[in-house]
């Protein structure tokens, strides 16, 4: 087959695609950091399964990871791993929502208030 | 086993048909992070939105224009403007075109392996009829519905199963596993809904327009088994996953059948008593939509059920920023008719083609999955606008000359 699967798996979807921010380095780089984001959490879940092989087997083969799979409880602890990588690095985004609605004043001004009260 | 709702549920939860693609460890993981990544985004920080809207984008609307914005397009234009919405949008559409390289990724590495499975299952079959005559209508092919490189047509080699097998796979990553195992929470609440309520109701033919792969169409054939159901679309390429996906699900009665919903000319009048679309109207065009349905009614017998599952419409009584957050598929996800379809009135379209207002209905519908499995759709702040399994169904059921059972009231 004349086909390269890794090329063709991440072909441009017919459509323009929407320009979010002003600087177009900025699209890039934030495709760029989600990629790295998703491959840091497949690794993760990839070293929890080779632990819990070795905790069960205290022996490992590529075939026992590929074909692993966690119970209920096992998949829920990794989904958390999943889901507080995702906190982790969203953090600011979700800042960015909490200063929304906070009303902070600088903290300039804060500190001329305490030192003047 | 207690529910745990905070985490989509592992990706190998995901139920296996012959022509579903092998899940490597990491392909599983990788659509795990994706689910997380998406309900993240969805549930936690599209709230967001509204905060950037009320203390940022409406003041500045309402000091330049001095006035409130008076549709879901005014609003748009002004959170386009707004950096926490441009942030989240950004968020979200990576999402979508990571899962896709994602689905693509794992079906493109198997491809010739998978689309022979599919080409046995689906040898010397009369339930799949292809027709290289139909064409591909051009709502279906000005841009990629859902980012989708090649929308539900495209092939990498010519009888590939790439379009259906990719679809088929990843929705999980973008619904949480909110459709159930087998992607068919939406099937299976029409089934519930049906026998719910009309007991006892034997439809002998139904025809379900647009349906890709067939996954909701496969839990109506299963649950009315006497039935015989016809499947139809104009991308081949998803049939012939889907047809083959059937045949492995043990669903014999459904034909897989290349043909636009815009000519039913090959059916009599009257011929099914059951007409489905199920997320689709919004995949149409204006002129469209209306003979779809014209042509869906023409086919529908006395006393025989037409349900349309979609999202919710905007009416007047849906705030203007919720619109705007349902729209947001429009513009971000390739779905360029879904604004427009979703402010159609589709109860007097349904009256134009012949349903009269008293036979017609409308529900609400929730995806019907295994709860001990599966999370609830979110509601309310953390609703994923578009994406949630919950729908509204417009409906209506055919005026019964014969015994005039919708009239009598």
């Amino acid at each position: 087959m004349s086909v390269d699967p890794i090329l063709l798996a991440g072909a441009k979807a017919k459509g323009k695609r929407p320009a979010y921010f002003d600087a177009p380095e900025s699209d890039r780089l934030l495709s760029m950091v989600l990629a790295l984001a998703s491959d840091v959490a497949v690794m993760r879940e990839r070293l929890d399964t080779v632990e819990r092989l070795l905790d069960a087997n205290g022996v490992v083969s590529r075939a026992d990871i590929e074909t692993f799979r966690p119970d209920r409880d096992a998949a829920h602890e990794r989904g958390l791993l999943h889901r507080e990588l995702v906190a982790r690095l969203l953090r600011g985004v979700q800042q960015d929502m909490e200063a929304l609605s906070a009303d902070d004043r600088p903290v300039e001004e804060v500190s001329r208030e305490l030192r003047d009260s | 086993m207690t529910r745990r709702d905070d985490i989509p549920p592992d990706y190998r939860e995901v139920k296996r048909h012959s022509v579903f693609p092998e899940v490597a460890h990491d392909e599983a993981a990788r659509f795990n992070f994706l689910a997380n990544l998406n309900r993240h985004v969805a549930g936690v920080l599209g709230a967001g939105n509204r905060a950037a809207y009320e203390s940022r984008a409406l003041p500045a609307f309402e000091k330049a224009e001095g006035r409130a914005p008076k549709d879901r397009f005014e609003i748009r234009h002004a959170m386009n403007r707004d950096p926490y919405h441009r942030f989240w949008s950004a968020l979200k559409r990576n999402s979508m075109e990571m899962r896709q390289q994602a689905g693509r990724a794992m079906v493109l590495r198997q491809l010739e392996a998978l689309s022979a499975k599919a080409a046995a299952l689906n040898a010397g079959k009369a339930t799949l009829e292809l027709d290289p005559m139909v064409a591909v209508p051009r709502y279906q092919a000005a841009v990629d519905i859902h980012c989708m490189p090649g929308s539900y047509h495209g092939e990498a080699v010519p009888g590939d199963v790439l379009a259906g097998a990719n679809y088929d796979s990843g929705i999980f990553a973008t619904t949480g596993g909110a459709l159930g195992g087998l992607t068919d929470g939406g099937g299976q609440a029409l089934v519930k809904w049906v026998r719910e309520n009309r007991p006892g109701w034997a439809p002998r033919r139904i025809l379900d327009i647009g349906a890709t792969i067939g996954h909701n169409a496969v839990p109506l054939a299963l649950g009315f088994p006497d039935a015989e159901l016809w499947a139809i679309d104009t991308a081949a390429a998803s049939l012939r996953y889907g047809h083959a996906r059937a045949q492995s699900l043990g669903a014999g009665n459904i034909r897989f059948v290349q043909m636009s919903g815009e000519d039913l000319s090959r059916f009599p009048d009257g011929h099914f008593d059951w007409v489905q679309t199920t997320m689709f109207l919004h995949e149409l065009s204006g002129r469209a939509l209306p003979r779809v349905i014209a042509e869906g009614a023409r086919v529908l017998a006395p006393g025989g059920l037409m349900l349309h599952l979609e999202q919710p419409s905007y009416s007047d009584a849906m705030p203007l920023f919720e619109q705007f957050m349902r729209d947001w598929d429009a513009f971000n996800n390739n779905e360029p008719f879904w604004s427009a379809m979703h402010a159609l009135d589709i109860p007097a379209i349904l009256e134009s083609a012949g349903l009269p207002r008293a036979g017609q209905f409308s529900i609400k519908v929730a995806a019907e999955v295994d709860r001990d499995i599966f999370p609830p759709a979110a509601g309310g702040a953390q609703e994923d606008f578009g994406r949630a399994a919950v729908w509204d169904a417009y409906g209506a059921w055919k005026p019964d000359v014969a015994n005039a059972r919708v009239a009598a009231e």
